[in-house]
Formats: structure tokens, sequence, C-alpha cells
């Protein structure tokens, strides 16, 4: 099994590449990077000139929702939509009924996802039995079984001293917490973000000093124990700013963010359409631009999509009575390719550093290199390429999205898992 | 030509002066016919409107149904108790059941903001909002500028002061839409925690101190304070509220002499407003019950006749 990636332009955030030349594969590892590597058979050689070569694409946040909710999607589906944006790895919130809390769980759905997916997946275990906050998960059982991270993500750890021991237990394992920063009481009855446009409205807001008043006691807590924390999609000035003074006194902290929190502003909600509405909520511009900032200044080290998927009828609802969230895994890369490196905020090693390398550090995976001996995981960009989003081509169940019918610049034009193909010009193979 | 055929009311937010205008005109007519002996027009026969009333109401519900039935108009009223919604049918699919019954126009109460832009983009009736939760109730601010004007002659240029629960009262926000575009200064004045600063980012002056408001007032709207919100973070109790916010005989002299007191209703006498101000020559709140129907006959037959005037004779 060969296959010779040639004239592609490689950009390999670890090792600071960005140049011309070809990757040869064999058995699902790379083999050799370099210039004028031949294959032996012609048909295993893809062109991709003109394209731009990069460590396969990671998306440390997304909702698979299996085990339990395979209306909204399956292993299946999140994953040919993965496959289908060009992102070859994800891992996979345990909001998910029951809760991912235990190692027979985790067992179960390695097993499906072994027989069903068609990138690869990690699994994230919860940080407290059922997620409600109160007693700790399975964690060392968890680990054992190859969970990536701990996280309650959908809801904060309210109580700060279940959250420390957490964050102390985890660490044995080496394994990160990831928390939903939004204080509870502050966001009680909130569907969007606090400020002139939810005024406007007359709808209660969830504030941005809820996310604020989490990031930093979590902050603090990682810095009293020495232990890490992974701030979940990050939307507020002051969070970014709590993390960029953190990091400077060397606290553990990492940070993601979602395009959606890159691009759009409360704004969007005047109309009260439901696929605007996700938690945290779409914030102001303040707070929208101090997020592309902290992106430019390495502050954020990852963007991920919190790909939510739901059912149409459940979107299909008052906006105060749909759920939250929306898909992502089909148009993170075009999102980001137009709104972030096309108009010069980013350049491409910063968009595949955040997208892929600096998120397999976080979780501590081997991946996230193109480098002879490593897996062959890899997103092919076609950096001009327009197209318009249509969610109902989606191969996700989820159709809810507010990138729908916007039209983009910059595609994902094939994924390679192991040295396969999984995805050519958008078909998932 | 200002007509607004076809055109959905759900909310004032936005909408052009001309429009007000024309609907306050049309109003002035219609209350004539209100007052008149035989109220029975013919102007909507043949047409139907239904009353999707989400929430309980007495005077908005029975003012669109009054409004419709002496313009000539169909009506039913629609009430989840009862109905296929308490069978767990979708908001959606009840709406599409009521428009296959031919239905002209929709008037609707709801609980959730954003309830009648969600009707409208599911069915082609004209949607009429009756009140979505805190956001918009545009009759009840369509008809308090009716009444000012009749009152004082003109919008324009008058002192507002919009007291009490403005971040729950979606009467404060419709009079704000409808009051600024009229040209009028508009200032609220309520306790911190339920009047955010942040509104004067809607071009009004917020106030937390009662007496510095209402200086040079011409009008007070007083909004209705829900009991609920006492003793929960909001204010200690109604007493203090009172005592704080209330509208008193004695701190009408705060405001203009001729200062004209308006309340949307139903009132907590005692509380936000004591007896002796909604009784006293300075108050329309009757008077607004009865423009409340003019108003919404206005809104029934412009949505669905159109036109910039109207002939009451025939």
């Amino acid at each position: 099994m060969t296959l010779l990636v040639k004239g592609g332009r490689v950009i390999n955030p670890a090792m600071q590449q960005d140049e011309i030349c070809d990757i040869l594969i064999e058995n699902g590892k790379i083999k050799e990077v370099g210039v004028n590597l031949t294959a032996d058979n012609a048909e295993d050689v893809f062109d991709a000139s003109g394209l731009v070569v990069a460590p396969g694409f990671i998306d440390m946040h997304v909702h698979l929702r299996q085990p339990g909710q395979s209306g909204k999607e399956t292993i299946e589906t999140g994953t040919k939509a993965a496959a289908a944006g060009g992102i070859t790895r994800v891992a996979t919130m345990p909001n998910t009924k029951p809760v991912i809390d235990s190692a027979i769980i985790v067992d179960g759905l390695k097993y499906k996802i072994e027989r069903e997916a068609k990138v690869k997946v990690e699994i994230i275990g919860a940080i407290s039995k059922g997620q409600k906050g109160q007693e700790l998960s399975a964690m060392g059982a968890m680990a054992k079984e190859g969970v990536v991270a701990f996280s309650d993500d959908g809801h904060y750890v309210e109580n700060s001293d279940f959250m420390r021991k957490a964050m102390e237990y985890a660490s044995m394992f080496h394994k990160i917490i990831i928390d939903h920063c939004e204080d509870d009481n502050l966001i009680e009855g909130g569907n969007m973000h606090e400020g002139v446009v939810s005024n406007e409205l007359g709808m209660k807001g969830r504030p941005a000093v809820a996310e604020d008043i989490a990031v930093a006691r979590d902050i603090f807590l990682a810095e009293a124990t020495g232990t890490p924390v992974h701030i979940a999609h990050i939307s507020t000035k002051n969070a970014v700013d709590l993390v960029r003074q953190a990091k400077k006194r060397g606290v553990k902290v990492t940070a993601e963010v979602t395009p959606q929190h890159l691009i759009f502003t409360d704004e969007a909600l005047r109309t009260f359409e439901t696929r605007y509405k996700m938690n945290p909520p779409i914030r102001s511009d303040i707070h929208r631009d101090a997020c592309v900032e902290g992106l430019v200044d390495g502050t954020i080290d990852a963007v991920v999509t919190d790909h939510a998927p739901h059912e149409w009828e459940e979107k299909d609802q008052e906006f105060n009575l749909a759920p939250s969230g929306f898909v992502g895994l089909e148009t993170s890369v075009g999102a980001m390719l137009t709104h972030l490196y096309h108009t010069g905020i980013i350049d491409l090693m910063t968009m595949v550093n955040v997208m892929s390398t600096a998120q397999a550090k976080i979780l501590g995976l081997d991946a996230g290199v193109i480098a002879p001996g490593k897996d062959a995981d890899l997103t092919i960009l076609d950096l001009d390429k327009e197209w318009t989003v249509d969610s109902s081509k989606f191969y996700s169940k989820g159709k809810s999205t507010p990138f729908d019918e916007m039209i983009f610049k910059g595609k994902a034009a094939a994924a390679i898992v192991n040295g396969k193909f999984v995805m050519k010009n958008g078909e998932v193979l | 030509m200002v007509n607004i055929q076809g055109k959905s009311l759900l909310g004032l937010q936005g909408v052009p002066r001309e429009e007000i205008e024309l609907i306050l005109r049309v109003a002035k007519k219609m209350k004539a016919v209100v007052k008149s002996d035989n109220k029975k027009l013919s102007l909507l026969k043949g047409k139907s409107v239904v009353n999707m009333f989400w929430e309980p109401s007495t005077r908005t519900r029975g003012s669109f149904e009054m409004a419709a039935k002496y313009l000539g108009a169909d009506v039913i009223n629609f009430t989840p108790r009862g109905s296929s919604i308490q069978k767990g049918e979708s908001f959606r699919d009840t709406l599409l059941t009521v428009t296959a019954m031919g239905v002209d126009a929709i008037v609707m109460r709801q609980k959730q903001e954003g309830s009648p832009s969600f009707a409208q983009r599911c069915v082609d009736p004209i949607i009429i909002n009756a009140g979505d939760g805190a956001h918009e109730h545009p009759t009840q601010g369509l008809l308090d500028m009716f009444t000012i004007q009749e009152v004082k002659g003109r919008i324009e240029g008058l002192k507002v002061v919009i007291v009490g629960d403005i971040d729950h009262g979606r009467v404060a926000r419709s009079n704000i839409y409808g009051l600024k575009t009229m040209g009028a200064d508009v200032h609220l004045v309520g306790p911190r925690t339920l009047l955010q600063p942040e509104l004067e980012a809607m071009g009004v002056t917020v106030h937390y101190d009662l007496k510095e408001a209402l200086k040079d007032a011409d009008v007070i709207n007083v909004l209705r304070i829900q009991k609920e919100r006492q003793g929960i973070g909001f204010f200690p109790s109604a007493g203090e509220y009172n005592s704080l916010f209330g509208i008193k005989k004695d701190r009408l002299k705060w405001a203009k002499d001729d200062v004209l007191v308006l309340h949307p209703g139903p009132m907590n006498r005692g509380i936000e407003i004591d007896s002796d101000v909604c009784y006293s020559e300075h108050s329309s709140i009757q008077e607004q019950v009865m423009n409340g129907v003019s108003v919404r006959m206005a809104v029934l037959y412009l949505t669905i006749m159109g036109g910039d005037d109207v002939d009451i004779t025939r």
C-alpha cells in the first residue's frame, strides 16, 4: 500500500515548514518527506500541485451524540461529516445518554467507532458521574480505556472544591480537564448574549461576566494545584485577557475558540432564528474582536467547532425553546479560510497549527505532524475554491447552521487517514 | 402613498413614521365609529381573523375581537387549552392548520420572544403581534401614542417618562420604539435591577430617581409591576417599590402641571400607582381602553385591505 502526495505546498507547523515537496506514504505511515520522490505505480500518485498539504486536521470539541441520541447524530454520520469537512480526527464529548462516565461505556463506544467511524475518534470522559458535578467519574478506569480528556461540557463545574479535586485526580493520568465556563446562576433563563441587542429584543441574557468569573476560577485553581485546564469555546474579552495573563505567569491553561465566535456577532440574533443559538452565546463585536486578537497573538491555542447536531424538529421551534448548538464539521475549514485567512488576519501556518498541531499537543496525541514514522493523516486544502454552503447536502444529520447559504473561498479538497483517502472533492469515500 | 397592506405587525422597531401616522389617522376615524350608536361596519366582510392567545389576556384579546367584529370580519378564538397544542402539536403545525382554514390575519400572543417572527416565516397570513414575552406589544404602543396625541395634540417634542419594570416590559419597548420614531423625548425610570443602563443605546435617558425623571414630564406611562418579582432579588417588597417608584398624587407636582398619566393595565393600585392618581383628571387610563379598540380596528383594516385612508360611511 503506497501513496505519493506529489508537489503540494506542505505546511507543517511542528517544524515551521512551508515548502513545495512530496510525501511518500507506505502502509499507512509517512515514509519520507522530500523533493522528487517517486512511486512504483503511476496510480499511486496524487497530484497535489496548487494545493496545500497539512497534517490531518483535528477537532477536539464535537458531539457525536452516541450513545443514546442517534436521532441527532451517529458515529457514522458525524465522522462522515468530519471527513467531508477535511477533519481527520475528532474528540467526542460525553454529554450523551447515558453520560460517558464509566469504562464500560467507553469500551462499547470504542467498539462502535472501530466498525463505523470514517475518521479517527477520541473519546472525552465525563468529569463527574452523570455530569452532575458531585461525584468523580471513573477517571482511572476510563483513562485506561484511552479517553483523552475529561469534561462536563454543556455544564459548568459549579462546585470549586469538587473542580479542584477533579483537576488533581485527572493529573495522575496526565489527562486535561476541559471546562464549559459559564456561571449557572448568572445565566439562568438566558438564551443569548446580554447586551444592547438582548435589551432591544427583551430577551433574558447570558452575560459575559458569567464566563469571566468561571474562567478566572478555573485559572486560579489550575495555578494553585499546578494542574492543567483547558477552557472550552472561549468567547469573552475578559476571559481572553485572563488566559493571556495566566499564560505569562506560567499557568497550565489552554483555550479554544469556535469559528462562529470569531465571525458572528449578536446582531445576527435580531431575527430570532434558532440557527444562531448556542452556548456560550454569540457575543457583541468587542468580544468577537477580542477572540480574534487572542487567536492572532497565540493566547487561544485551538479552533474547534463545538459541532452540536440536533433534530430538525428540535431546532424548528421558537428561539427560547429550541436547543442550543449547531453543526460545524463541514464548514469550519471554509469559514476559517474565508474569514480569517483570506482577510489577512491569520497566516496559513497559524491556521494549520490551531486546527491540527496545537490540538494534538493539548490532548497529548502523537499527531498533527508530518514526519517519517508518523500516521499518514493529512488534510489537503484548495485555498481558492469558491463554494456555497448547502446544509441540505450535509453528511451530518444536523442541518442547522448560521453558515447556510454563505459563499466561502477555500475548502478541504481531500482528507487522508492512515494513508487512505476518506474524502476527495467533498465526496466521502 | 403609504400602504401597509399585507404587512405583518411584529413590533414597532423599524416601523417608519409615515406608517405610524397612517395608523393613528385611521384610528381616529375608527374611534368615531366605536363611539357611535351603530358600530357595525362591513369593511372586513368576508375576511377572517383568528386570535391565538397562548397567554391569558382579557383586555387585549377582547379588544382585538371587538375590533374585528366592528369591522365585520369573522373571528375565532384559539386557545391552547383543549386544542391540539395540548396533544403535543408543534407551533408550526398549529399555524399551518389555522392557515389552511383560510384566515387573513393571525393575532397572536405568546410567552416566547420572537414567536411572531417565527410564525411569519412559517405561514402566509398577516401576523399581528399582541405581545411576545418581554419583546414587543406594538398595538399597545400605538394606542398609547394615540392617547397622547389626542390629549396633547402632538407627540413630537414631548417628554414621556416610562416608569417601572422595563427589562421584562414589552409595553415599554414598543413605547420606546414608537415614541422615538415620532420624535418624543423618552425617559425611563425604575429599579436598577429592572432597568439596564445599556438601554440608553436606544436613544433614551435612564434614571434611577423618580423625582429627577419626572422633572418637566408631559406624560407618565406607568407599567404594571409583577408581584412575583418581589423578594427574589429585583426589589425587596411591593411596599418598598411603592415608596421609591409609586406614582402618587403629591409626586405629580414634580412633573408639568398638565401631566398626562397612562397605564396599560391591569393596575396594581397601591403598588405602582395610587388610586387618587388613576381616577384623577390627569389620568386617561379608561380612555386608553376605547382607544385600544380603535387602533386595532385601524391596524386590522389597513394591513388586510390597504389604502391610505378609510371611508367609514360605507
